[in-house]
């Protein structure tokens, strides 16, 4: 058993932190191949591991401020007396995949690649044959989980052999323990994860592998299966970028109680307006005129009336912003964007109309400066245009409210008790509950609609 | 103390603009080559498009904007394996990374960052503008300002990634993160007052960076 120890990276140096274990015990090293990383005034380092053999055991986690020549981890280097484990066969199955996790070469795309080996070894990372290693018939048909027993089936269990047995999916019933009083050791595991990695013997899934679960797929029974139908999925890892929106979404969740309040709006008033205008708007402007202002006009509108809409939250203040400045939200491919329009409630129809349409060219070529999408304090997101009649948005944080605006299309509808045919929409206003009570959502969800709903203003 | 047995040589590379990814590539050939000895040190000089980079001791928080904003004001984004937290680099920004074998050299990683300090510090005195050390922040700062960011990767004693200095650098990029995780402004060469090209820049690091690191 050889030790591995924190080295010394420099004369005035006396620790490191332990930022990062490449390796996890029952892994087999190389000599010279990276064992873990330490920092050390940025600079990180990565330190080899002095022999081959395998990590048997890791003394301290990722994180740790380890001082000079404190021992790190411990590699078995076969030297240890008893082995029986048929070291060679072991060694050759993770060599490769191993290789690829050491080199930082693979980060190359943007992707943080390195903990998830590119190459999937199924060897390595399926699970092992119901009974390849078990000495009784007691583990037989279901291809056991290797929960861990009971301490009093198993006597003393140390921490490592649990987390031994668990990182390497290993029963703890099958091993048979030759520490004192039949105590399973660290060696038994290590015996048995060899066992495990080298491809099995004949004899053993033949006896022991019923019928239907021989045919499980890549179960690592003797030779694999060739695969001769077409493959039933793809695996390809989250971009960067995926993984991160998948974090900020599910924070945005996490940080505020949301609760979504919808009100239907006539639009018919806005509807026969702008049917009226849009040619000699367009002529005029060179741009469409479409719903998206007139909205963001009686928000912008309601906003400062009901400012707590405008704020947002400071551990236990309300931060009120005297700037109204809208975000709205732009698709694009594989994501999506929230650029501000600054000082809404200062802008006309045209005004806002004009920014909306230069924001979302701006964010679809990729040339929104910092300024532009900064400084929101309010987000209007139109999942109308895409033909959604309502849904419930996410709260844009720190923003304490979002108002989702649906599709404007002809309904009927009872007026005065007659059936007409009106142009109808449905506002979703989502609020942050901690802030925001229903009563007073509906007072400015209502107040968007009365707005809207009594449009008179010509935008000409 | 180690003392350099013999006459060091380094390769100096001037990259000219090269996208990041790109860049680390060829780093990473370059560390591979020097490692088993097939080349000497190399040092090389490049401008980036807008990227901002997380070190392997980052925290995503101190990424001001969403990947989301990052892609659609056309700066890329990579996860890194170099010492420090986040940075931005960007066109008027000289990037250098040393490829230098400090078995040759001096095996301390303090020593080679203090040099490589060193080297920034003995530039800007080149162009009139006082660097200085923070205790305990690396980098070189101005008054409060930080003008260049380290971050350093070192395997097998070669080392890898380095400096960023700020010539020209537009430094609004900076608002989308929070520079190494400290909350301190980031300054230029420029913002300084120094209206030095890149080119000039470029070849007082070099002088500088052979001097300190005692190169032929």
């Amino acid at each position: 058993m050889i030790d591995v120890v924190m080295p010394q990276m420099g004369e005035s140096i006396v620790e490191g932190t332990l930022t990062r274990w490449l390796k996890k015990p029952g892994d087999k090293v190389e000599r010279d191949e990276p064992l873990f990383e330490i920092s050390t005034d940025k600079v990180d380092t990565e330190i080899p591991s002095p022999v081959a053999g395998t990590l048997a055991e890791t003394l301290f986690e990722a994180g740790a401020v380890i001082g000079i020549n404190t021992v790190v981890a411990r590699i078995n280097d076969g030297a240890a007396a008893a082995d029986p484990a048929p070291a060679p066969a072991a060694e050759a199955p993770t060599l490769a995949p191993d290789k690829s996790v050491a080199n930082p070469a693979v980060l190359e795309p943007t992707g943080p690649a390195p903990e998830a080996p590119p190459v999937p070894d199924p060897q390595a990372s399926a699970p092992p044959p119901p009974a390849a290693s078990a000495p009784t018939p007691s583990a037989a048909p279901a291809p056991a989980p290797a929960a861990e027993p009971a301490e009093a089936e198993l006597g003393l269990l140390s921490p490592l052999v649990r987390k031994m047995a668990r990182e390497n999916n290993i029963d703890l019933a099958t091993v048979k323990g030759t520490g004192a009083g039949g105590r399973i050791t660290k060696e038994d595991l290590e015996s048995a994860i060899s066992a495990k990695a080298a491809p099995a013997p004949a004899p053993a899934p033949a006896a022991a592998a019923p019928a239907p679960a021989a045919a499980a797929p890549s179960a690592g029974a003797p030779p694999p299966p060739a695969r001769a139908e077409a493959a039933k999925y793809r695996i390809e890892p989250m971009s960067t970028m995926r993984q991160k929106i998948a974090e900020h979404m599910l924070a945005s969740q996490e940080t505020s109680a949301n609760v979504t309040t919808v009100h239907k709006v006539d639009m018919t008033n806005i509807a026969k307006l702008r049917d009226r205008q849009k040619d000699a708007f367009k002529a005029q402007y060179g741009y469409s005129l479409t719903f998206l202002p007139f909205v963001l006009a009686a928000t912008a509108k309601a906003l400062r009336e009901f400012p707590i809409f405008n704020s947002s939250i400071d551990g236990k203040n309300i931060v009120y912003h005297n700037d109204i400045n809208i975000g709205i939200a732009v698709a694009l491919d594989g994501g999506l964007i929230v650029p501000v329009i600054q000082h809404a409630d200062e802008k006309n129809v045209v005004g806002l109309q004009r920014e909306v349409v230069d924001l979302a060219a701006r964010a679809r070529s990729k040339s929104l400066k910092p300024a532009d999408i900064q400084g929101g304090t309010f987000s209007v997101t139109n999942f109308g245009s895409f033909g959604s009649v309502f849904a419930t948005p996410m709260i844009n944080q720190p923003n304490v409210a979002i108002l989702g605006v649906g599709t404007v299309e002809k309904q009927p509808v009872v007026v005065n008790d007659a059936i007409a045919i009106r142009s109808m929409c449905y506002l979703a206003n989502t609020f942050d509950h901690r802030l925001i009570d229903g009563a007073l959502a509906d007072q400015f969800t209502g107040r968007v609609k009365q707005l809207l709903e009594n449009w008179s203003d010509s935008v000409l | 103390m180690l003392a350099p047995a013999v006459s060091r040589t380094c390769e100096v590379r001037d990259l000219g603009a090269m996208r990041w990814g790109a860049a680390y590539a060829l780093q990473a050939e370059l560390v591979g080559q020097r490692q088993r000895g097939e080349i000497g040190d190399q040092f090389l000089l490049v401008e980036h498009p807008h990227v901002v980079t997380m070190g392997r001791n980052g925290h995503a928080s101190n990424v001001l904007a969403s990947p989301e904003v990052l892609a659609a004001t056309g700066i890329e984004y990579y996860e890194t394996n170099r010492g420090g937290d986040v940075t931005y680099h960007g066109p008027g920004q000289l990037v250098g990374y040393p490829i230098v074998h400090l078995n040759e050299w001096k095996r301390d990683v303090h020593a080679y960052v203090r040099a490589l300090e060193e080297v920034i510090i003995r530039t800007l005195a080149d162009f009139g503008v006082t660097g200085e050390r923070v205790a305990g922040a690396t980098g070189v700062w101005v008054g409060e300002a930080k003008v260049c960011a380290i971050g350093v990767h070192l395997s097998r004693w070669v080392s890898s990634h380095g400096f960023a200095l700020n010539v020209a650098t537009d430094l609004q990029y900076f608002q989308y993160i929070v520079p190494c995780g400290l909350t301190k402004p980031v300054t230029s060469l420029r913002q300084l007052g120094v209206a030095a090209s890149m080119d000039e820049v470029k070849s007082a690091v070099c002088r500088r960076f052979s001097e300190v690191y005692e190169y032929q």
